[in-house]
């Protein structure tokens, strides 16, 4: 866990230990440890394949883990029940890789339906449309409230799946590699807005990723995720400057 | 040897996802009766089923009519049972023929439909975005799907029966010159209740096989875009025997009670 006296006198909002997870023979993670702290943006690299999206999946009650423990805000996921996990995922926001818009539904009805089932966190509000409108100009997209996810671009999914996100105000995020597919000019966007969203709405951060501009640019911390445990752990800076081959191969590539 | 391994394999898979067909109706059980309850889907799920298939269903029944009338017409001239007919075109069709033909016709639209929906919202990670927005998709996706196919099936069955029945009357009065309402008398004349309601009753089993096994291809869909095809496809395969099984059920057990 982090010794920077920064972290000292905040709390984690989400603690793993030895987290465990096996495919048939194929054992992803093998005992990862993870504090993430109020506020700050924790990125998470590792190679394809290495568990980083099994781990997150793990986090949200995606996938059932085989062993270890997660703890989100101060509840043991072990120990909830169906209406605490689903209370629980109102304060955690999922960026899914693939945007995974609902594509039968419009860009409105698409931030709609999370809120509709979510009224009486926001005191049961019966007009949908001030909050839909502000979360697609925190995205820079309210003009696009009418089209259909088919009509859109992959840069412009990606903000439409993070309004979405958004929308239920929680408290921690988290991006299952938010640049993946997209180009270098859109990439750029897209991490300038997930700063800004962060600084706009002080949330707290897990980003999966092998982007490591991405990485350079938002991370407050990081992990570097190996065979399913964590290799590495620190700032941008001291895991560039490490002379570890393994940990180098990654930031040279 | 290795004949034998393949075949206690392929029992137990299908003894496994036989168990999970069961859970997953269970489940559709335990979710039907708890809060919220997803009105405005069901309507549009009822109002897509039904009317999407009412022209397939009409058109289907409408040619069985005539061909079953047109079929059986010149036997019954030459048993000279002509004025059975009426009776005999409308208990086949209203107790058995309008019922399976009209559920493996929606099992084929509805259940291919919902399957291939499903699966790819599966695999597009749809379904887990509504599970990590705190909603449940069980409910909003499976139990409105199961509902409609539920209620939606008798109506479309009791429709295709209908414009079955007017089929088999145009052909009677263009070769044997009988009226609308003789015609429709004999019909009427022959039906009893115990032929109407046990027919009318696995209807509803129907729908609800049709649903289930669509929504369980498709929630549970593997494989990438592939597995969408596989998905739809199953569906359909597994309904039509399932609809064959209930309906053998339906008529022992109408046997047993009439």
């Amino acid at each position: 866990m982090p010794k920077n006296p920064i972290y000292e006198n905040r709390k984690p909002v989400i603690t793993i230990r030895g987290l465990k997870k096996t495919f048939g023979q194929n054992a992803v993670l093998n005992g990862f440890d993870m504090d993430l702290y109020e506020g700050e943006t924790l990125v998470i690299m590792g190679k394809s394949g290495s568990g980083k999206s099994v781990m997150i999946k793990c986090l949200i009650g995606l996938e059932t883990h085989d062993a270890g423990t997660i703890n989100i805000m101060g509840r043991d996921m072990e120990n909830v029940s169906e209406d605490e996990l689903r209370d629980i995922r109102t304060e955690v926001g999922f960026l899914f890789q693939g945007s995974a818009l609902y594509d039968s539904m419009t860009v409105r009805e698409n931030l709609e339906f999370p809120l509709r089932r979510h009224k009486r966190k926001f005191g049961g509000i019966s007009d949908t449309t001030p909050m839909v409108i502000e979360v697609l100009e925190s995205v820079g997209l309210a003009h696009a409230i009418d089209l259909m996810p088919e009509e859109l671009s992959g840069g412009m999914k990606r903000r439409i799946a993070l309004a979405r996100t958004l929308i239920l105000r929680p408290r921690i995020i988290l991006y299952d590699e938010p640049t993946t597919g997209l180009d270098p000019i859109t990439s750029k966007e897209i991490v300038l807005l997930m700063k800004s969203i962060q600084q706009k709405y002080s949330t707290s951060s897990i980003v999966i990723t092998h982007d490591v501009d991405c990485a350079r640019f938002i991370s407050d911390r990081m992990i570097l995720l190996v065979d399913g445990v964590n290799y590495a752990e620190g700032t941008f800076a001291e895991l560039d400057a490490s002379a570890d081959p393994k940990v180098q191969a990654f930031f040279k590539s | 040897m290795k004949l034998l391994n393949t075949l206690i394999r392929s029992v137990l898979n299908y003894l496994e996802e036989l168990g999970q067909l069961s859970r997953f109706a269970g489940k559709f059980f335990r979710e039907v009766v708890r809060r919220p309850f997803e009105g405005r889907e069901l309507l549009r799920q009822c109002y897509n089923m039904g009317n999407k298939s009412l022209l397939l269903v009409g058109v289907t029944g409408f040619i069985i009519g005539l061909v079953f009338t047109l079929q059986s017409r010149p036997k019954m001239l030459e048993l000279g049972a002509a004025a059975w007919l009426p009776s005999m075109v409308s208990i086949s069709i209203v107790r058995e023929i309008g019922p399976i033909i009209t559920a493996l016709i929606c099992a084929g639209r509805i259940g291919s439909g919902i399957g291939a929906e499903l699966g790819s919202m599966r695999v597009t990670e749809q379904i887990d975005a509504m599970e990590v927005s705190g909603t449940n998709p069980f409910k909003y996706l499976v139990v409105t799907r199961i509902l409609a196919t539920t209620l939606m099936i008798p109506i479309l069955v009791v429709m295709s029966d209908a414009i079955a029945l007017f089929g088999s009357f145009l052909v009677e009065s263009i070769k044997g010159d009988v009226s609308f309402r003789l015609y429709f008398d004999e019909v009427f004349a022959s039906l009893d209740f115990i032929d109407i309601i046990p027919a009318t009753l696995k209807t509803f089993f129907f729908g609800f096989a049709i649903g289930l096994v669509g929504s369980f291809r498709g929630y549970y869909c593997k494989h990438g875009t592939a597995g969408v095809g596989v998905a739809a496809n199953t569906a359909v395969v597994e309904t039509s025997m399932l609809l064959f099984v209930l309906d053998f059920l339906a008529v022992m057990v109408t046997d047993i009670f009439y």
